[in-house]
């Protein structure tokens, strides 16, 4: 303010031209970044809603011919004896697959995640740090290799088995590869670390005295853990949840791995139709309905986040 | 302190709550102890995944050897290389055009784009890239890696920015004006002042796109024409046969090059100032 006082020229003209060739600049700056996203990324996203309104070709791709099948066959299909419409069963089964091992998952990594994020919080200062870094480390590490490492773990002849086995506690090897549960596993050992960095937040911000307070006016443990300490992380409870249960819904490679051809999701049924399926229009359709529901998630996650940063004022 | 009622005993401590630590110890364990088994399996002498029969190297020779190997791993390594270093420069500019700025038209805008590839689930942009490079390739006739590219560029620039953007945050403009009240020309100035500044967090940057790009499955998988497989698709494919011990040797060399390169990323952006 005082700048624009000591300038000589009225705050008119002149200043309006300069911030308008600032803008200019900056747009011109930022434009390599927004090509490559709107021709590799954003772009093709607008294309896909053209093709779920699309009819299948013959051999994959599409025929240019409107049609609203690609939509109504995420969750209906025609019977093919009377051609009456029937509920998609199988579509029905999977999203349904997709949603209990997201929200398992989710519920797991909450039941391993809160006591390792309120660990490292509650070490000293100068060891936080290194108790951090080792859950990050993982996490930045390839998902296909922790997955196989998963595998290695639970497959007939792998490690789980072999030393139950031994010990006399099973006869012959448990099948529990290509699973519910291998998913569930492998997803809850990959996102782990999704859960604990955001509780971890919350809990560094807990302020102690509160907790002191009710250990002063006589509650237990247990009692100043669900009526204060809860209370107090909750926004980091549920930023970690929505981030846990975002991937878990669009998951590929660990269902694919783990749940072999049988046990599908989200995201293998969307492959399917690109793939044997056939049947591009409908492929679209799902994927845009995988794409609103993480929308709808992260909006979600952006409001905890936000009012959290607000009361923390 | 001295008044407090006798009721809470020596060493009590609000911080501890019971079974959380022994919960918190499991969950370290159950991190590493897959990776770790993963690695040891890789250095067995025996064609079997379950028994032990001695220390080799026998599966890191195989896996060298394998000219599928090989050329996954030069096409992983090229990419990723490509991929980061035009995504890090289009970043850098990105982060100066939209940091230390009042809020100008459209910032909102530039935002939500380069952020965009992060907002939407892998395998969603994956069939949207293949819908549209499909009818690319079949109009120009093209199947070179530039598909491969212009995809990955596109998702390693949000992961880019991010470093790079926090980096330009923690500077203020003093040194700037300094640099042109000494009569400094705008290059003069980023290339004498900004850019030895903002260094570190474009090094983040770049290092983080990197291991992003060589990571990558799932766009990948989709994006590639015939004979196009990198390093994690290679493996995908082989998962579906019967695994080796090569499988477990290759995840190793990609683990331990990840670790290095994250653990650089993290002194990197630790250290602040």
């Amino acid at each position: 303010m005082s700048e624009m006082g000591a300038t000589p020229y009225p705050p008119g003209e002149l200043e309006r031209e300069a911030r308008a060739a600032d803008t200019r600049r900056r747009w011109l700056l930022s434009l390599p970044a927004l090509v490559i996203i709107i021709f590799a990324a954003a772009g093709p996203l607008l294309v896909m809603v053209v093709y779920s309104f699309l009819t299948p070709g013959d051999y994959g791709n599409v025929k240019w011919q409107f049609s609203l099948e690609g939509w109504t066959n995420t969750i209906v299909q025609r019977d093919i004896f009377d051609d009456t419409l029937i509920w998609a069963d199988a579509h029905l089964s999977i999203f349904w697959r997709s949603l209990s091992l997201s929200l398992i998952t989710t519920l797991l990594t909450l039941i391993f995640g809160v006591p390792t994020a309120w660990f490292i919080a509650t070490q000293p200062p100068g060891k936080r740090e290194f108790w951090l870094f080792l859950v990050t480390v993982p996490f930045w590490t390839n998902l296909l290799v922790r997955t196989i490492a998963i595998q290695e773990l639970i497959r007939s002849e792998g490690v789980i088995n072999l030393v139950l086995l031994k010990l006399g506690i099973i006869d012959a090897p448990l099948q529990m590869m290509f699973t519910d549960f291998a998913i569930g596993f492998g997803m809850t050992y990959v996102y782990l670390p999704l859960m604990v960095l955001p509780v971890y937040a919350a809990v560094d911000k807990l302020d102690f005295r509160l907790v002191e307070a009710a250990h002063d006016l006589y509650a237990s443990r247990w009692t100043a853990f669900r009526r204060v300490i809860l209370p107090l992380i909750k926004p980091g409870i549920i930023a970690g949840s929505i981030l846990v249960f975002i991937p878990c819904l669009g998951a590929y490679v660990t269902p694919r791995v783990l749940g072999g051809g049988k046990n599908l999701m989200f995201g293998n049924l969307i492959e399917l139709q690109f793939g044997q399926g056939r049947n591009w229009p409908l492929g679209a359709a799902l994927s845009l309905m995988l794409m609103v529901a993480v929308m709808v998630a992260l909006i979600w996650y952006v409001r905890v986040t936000s009012r959290e940063q607000a009361d923390g004022r | 302190m001295a008044d407090r009622p006798v009721k809470q005993p020596k060493g009590y401590s609000v911080r501890t709550l019971p079974g959380f630590a022994v919960l918190a110890l499991f969950t370290f364990f159950a991190l590493y102890a897959p990776i770790t088994i993963l690695v040891a399996y890789s250095f067995n002498a025996g064609t079997s995944l379950a028994i032990w029969e001695g220390f080799s190297l026998r599966w890191y020779y195989q896996a060298a050897a394998n000219e599928a190997v090989q050329d996954a791993a030069i096409r992983s390594l090229y990419l990723a290389f490509s991929a980061a270093t035009i995504a890090t420069i289009a970043a850098t500019m990105a982060a100066l055009a939209t940091t230390r700025t009042r809020h100008f038209p459209g910032k909102t805008m530039i935002y939500a784009l380069i952020n965009q590839p992060l907002m939407v689930p892998e395998i969603v942009t994956a069939v949207a890239l293949l819908i549209v490079f499909a009818a690319v390739k079949v109009w120009t006739g093209h199947t070179s890696m530039i598909y491969l590219i212009a995809a990955h560029t596109a998702f390693c620039v949000p992961f880019a920015y991010l470093p790079i953007r926090a980096r330009l945050e923690t500077m203020d403009t003093s040194l700037e004006a300094a640099a042109q009240d000494l009569y400094a020309s705008p290059w003069m100035t980023f290339r004498r002042v900004t850019l030895p500044l903002m260094w570190p967090g474009i090094v983040a940057g770049l290092m983080l796109a990197f291991v992003i790009s060589l990571d990558d499955v799932v766009i990948t998988e989709f994006v590639k024409s015939a004979g196009q497989d990198t390093l994690p698709t290679y493996m995908l494919g082989q998962l579906r046969r019967v695994v080796t011990p090569e499988v477990n040797a290759i995840s190793t060399v990609i683990l331990v090059a990840g670790a290095i390169l994250v653990t650089l990323f993290f002194r990197l952006t630790s250290r602040r100032g």
